[in-house]
């Protein structure tokens, strides 16, 4: 009963939680002078009612379902890692860097799991760091995260205007035709014109490994100890630092992925300034998906709609409702959970 | 007879699918000591936090001197002359005793707070009752036992005429639980109503008047304490004949299991937490660990099973010659180390888990395989612990903190005993728990000594030290006062080495 009562406040808490946003958009919109029904409908068709908007949606929702993934898996520890924008930036960077020294030779399989390797590793490099500062000195790696977003950002910066910049551009070298992915519209002519690429179907199964990790595996378990208490798992001989060490670098290697949808599956390079903050948008994605993996899938979808009807809408409405809608969605999470269970105790009575 | 000051009639209350309390029936007389005994999840907290107004019953009547109350709130409650010191003190350590008690209702002169007519009225009620509190300390240099007679004086002055309270002497000595309970005569004699809940019933007998049996949500039967005996409460409560006295054979000890060599660790800095600790325990032997706590217990625990290695300056830990000292947990438990923490919530139970997890909490590595889980085996073994065991419900997806402390605790003793352990470190194991569970405790404890296990027993309960141990050693102030032979002492003479009184 329990367990069933718990199943649904997780369920209910971000259908509140959007439900209650809609309301506050309503009224910013009535203030507009703007019908919400008109810019709902148009939000919907230009998203989800043809094959070029569904597409694009995918394509937004790949990179949010690797940050998303990233802080949730952080959480599950019980680490707060706002360093997700620092990670994928150094993950996307590494993995053009791999892409473009690619000998070409190298078949086409082998390239793709060495560049998403390469990725991966540099964001757990970047994700290590705040870890072990966290085990061995207890410094907070919300400040330190931060700190390295900073870091992260400006080296990256320095490293593509003075070195790898194509002239006149603020972009790399593309990477080797092998290590490319394809288009899903390769395959399902459905989605003709739109970005959307393998890495989505890579997102999804990253989202089953991950779930697997941590509830089917030792270490997944470990790690929920430690997220949850970690004298007790300390108690039950844990080794906490370790632990902790181990789900940032994991979480710094899945914020790395995010990179693989932009530089391997659309534009085959890296630009500067190509994230405007996928890293944060991690953040609100593993709020509403709860910190699961399934979860983060939705939530995903649910901010790659918003994201891809914030540019639909343009022509009525300002965009930033959107982003607005987007926030107004977060503070509806972090608030809801109270009052969902306050709701769902008296409806029991 | 004299006047019944507070009436509850078939007072119902769920929560959930779960009943509370299930038709409870009390009356209290002005001017008595009424306790109410019963096993934990009996319903005691509910029907006093009900009577206090924290809870609203679904139905059922509270009738105070006469007049049903319709709309009960803690506010009311207060107004209405109900005071309640709770189990755990709720006071601001760094505050001094005034400004504690005046918390929320503070008296103020044109808007500026008035401390020095509160600190009068406070020395005069302290004087009144004889409760011996300096209103300008800080509670942070105060003993346990003068924390809680703060708490008195706080709801003393908010002008309460009955007091409830909820399992007061949990926390104190012998020494400390004989003056409580002068201060609770006292209150009595000046005319105010106590209402203490407990399951101590030993205590019960020393100082009630009345006491009310609860079992599974109703209150069962109302006896007077001169007419009745603790072995007639213990079994309206447990519903059969309970051991109160703990059988045991005399001890048989083989070589040497745990030794513990000039141990010393810091607490912070510059203090001691323990000093040049020596003990060593033969198999079949029980070492208790007696003890004012915040002597130096949590450190030793900690110590042994590897928690503190930074915080440890000096000193030996060792599990049959093999030296364990700069040794892991993991290393430990897998060595032949079982522990029982002393605090379940804190290092026993991720209490988020479900019952089936915590079962396996620190013996997750024998049930994994290749870094997989095993749930088959799990689910068996998590099944077998759970009827061998008689956790309720019994369930093994529920969440541990949906269970009752009693059960929570069993979980960690199932584990723990499900071992293949030398050496079982007992913290606390019947913290909280009721007689029912305290008696299965004990025997399992008293059986893996007779299999030839040793024990070391830490308990802030004098009675379960003596009970049990078949050594004795005191810890005060991070030292081992004395080192008794269990059958050689009594409750006085320890409880003077606890508090320093003799050395």
């Amino acid at each position: 009963m329990n367990k069933k009562r718990e199943l649904l406040i997780e369920i209910l808490v971000p259908i509140f939680a959007v439900l209650m946003a809609l309301i506050f958009c309503d009224i910013l919109i009535l203030i507009y002078k703007e019908s919400p029904y008109r810019v709902y409908k148009l939000l919907v068709e230009g998203t989800l009612l043809n094959p070029y908007g569904i597409g694009q949606v995918l394509f937004k929702t790949t990179p949010l379902i690797f940050s998303g993934l990233a802080v949730a898996f952080a959480f599950r520890s019980g680490l707060f890692n706002i360093g997700g924008e620092g990670q994928l930036y150094m993950g996307a960077f590494a993995t053009a860097i791999a892409g473009m020294y690619m000998p070409s030779s190298v078949p086409f399989l082998i390239a793709v799991i060495l560049c998403i390797f390469v990725g991966f590793m540099s964001g757990a490099v970047v994700g290590f760091i705040p870890g072990y500062l966290k085990a061995r000195f207890g410094s907070h790696e919300v400040i330190n995260t931060i700190m390295l977003n900073f870091i992260v950002l400006a080296l990256i910066n320095y490293l593509v205007v003075s070195y790898f910049k194509v002239p006149e551009t603020l972009h790399t070298e593309e990477i080797v035709e092998n290590a490319r992915i394809m288009r899903l519209s390769a395959v399902m002519p459905f989605f003709k014109g739109s970005a959307v690429n393998l890495s989505f179907v890579i997102a999804l199964v990253t989202c089953g490994i991950v779930y697997i990790i941590l509830w089917k595996t030792k270490f997944g378990y470990e790690l929920r100890a430690v997220g949850l208490n970690p004298s007790a798992a300390a108690t039950a001989g844990i080794n906490v630092k370790r632990t902790l060490i181990s789900a940032m670098c994991i979480s710094g290697g899945l914020a790395g992925m995010v990179g693989i949808n932009y530089v391997m599956g659309y534009k085959y390079y890296f630009e500067e300034g190509f994230s405007s903050g996928l890293g944060f948008m991690g953040i609100a994605v593993a709020l509403l998906g709860r910190n699961h993996p399934f979860g983060v899938i939705l939530a995903a979808i649910l901010f790659g709609i918003l994201s891809q009807g914030g540019l639909v809408i343009n022509a009525v409405v300002p965009k930033e409702l959107v982003d607005i809608l987007q926030a107004i969605v977060i503070i509806c999470v972090v608030s809801s959970n109270s009052e969902v269970r306050r709701i769902l105790s008296k409806s029991e009575k | 007879m004299a006047d019944t000051v507070i009436e509850l009639r078939n007072i119902v209350k769920r929560f959930g699918k779960v009943v509370a309390n299930n038709g409870v029936n009390l009356s209290v007389r002005k001017g008595e000591i009424h306790a109410i005994v019963g096993e934990n999840g009996a319903g005691k907290s509910t029907l006093m936090k009900i009577l206090y107004g924290l809870y609203h019953p679904d139905c059922g009547e509270i009738i105070l001197n006469g007049c049903k109350i319709s709309r009960n709130t803690p506010q009311n409650a207060i107004k209405n002359g109900i005071g309640m010191v709770h189990q755990h003190f709720m006071l601001i350590p760094p505050l001094t005793v005034t400004e504690n008690v005046i918390l929320g209702i503070e008296p103020a002169k044109k808007g500026i707070l008035d401390l020095a007519f509160a600190a009068k009225e406070i020395q005069s009620l302290s004087d009144k009752f004889n409760l011996k509190i300096d209103p300008s300390k800080k509670i942070e240099e105060l003993s346990v036992g003068e924390n809680q007679r703060v708490e008195i004086i706080k709801v003393l002055y908010r002008g309460a005429e009955i007091l409830i309270l909820d399992e007061p002497t949990a926390v104190l000595t012998p020494q400390e639980v004989k003056e409580f309970f002068g201060v609770i005569k006292n209150l009595v004699s000046q005319g105010k109503t106590v209402i203490i809940i407990t399951h101590k019933l030993d205590e019960v007998m020393d100082i009630s008047d009345r006491i009310t049996v609860m079992k599974q949500g109703r209150t069962i039967n109302t006896l007077d304490t001169a007419k009745t005996s603790p072995r007639e409460i213990a079994r309206i409560m447990v519903g059969r004949d309970v051991l109160l006295k703990v059988d045991k054979k005399p001890m048989e000890t083989g070589n040497t299991i745990l030794s513990v060599e000039n141990l010393s660790v810091m607490k912070n800095a510059s203090v001691h937490a323990l000093k040049e600790i020596s003990f060593q325990i033969k198999a079949g032997e029980i070492l208790g660990i007696a003890g004012v706590e915040g002597n130096g217990q949590t450190e030793l625990i900690e110590a042994i099973m590897g928690l503190n290695i930074e915080k440890i300056v000096s000193g030996k830990v060792s599990l049959m010659d093999m030296e364990m000292s700069k040794k892991s947990t993991k290393y430990r438990l897998k060595s032949g180390f079982s522990h029982i923490p002393e605090d379940r919530h804190k290092r026993g139970l991720v209490l988020e888990f479900s019952v089936r997890d915590n079962l396996i909490l620190g013996r997750h590595n024998d049930f994994s395989a290749s870094g997989f889980l095993q749930e088959k085996s799990i689910n068996s073994y998590s099944e077998t612990l759970i009827n061998d065991f008689d956790i309720r419900p019994p369930d093994a997806d529920v969440a541990a903190e949906g269970l009752s402390g009693g059960n929570q605790q069993k979980i960690i003793v199932a584990r723990e005993f499900s071992r293949n352990f030398e050496f079982l470190l007992a913290a606390q194991p019947t913290r909280g728990v009721d007689i029912g569970a305290i008696e299965f405790i004990h025997r399992r404890i008293i059986a893996a000594r007779d299999e030839g296990k040793a024990v070391l027993l830490v308990s802030a309960e004098l009675s379960e030290i003596l009970s049990l141990s078949d050594t004795i050693a005191v810890l005060y102030k991070g030292r081992i006062a004395k080192i008794f032979n269990a059958s050689s002492t009594n409750e006085n003479e320890l409880g003077a080495f606890m508090t320093g009184a003799a050395s």
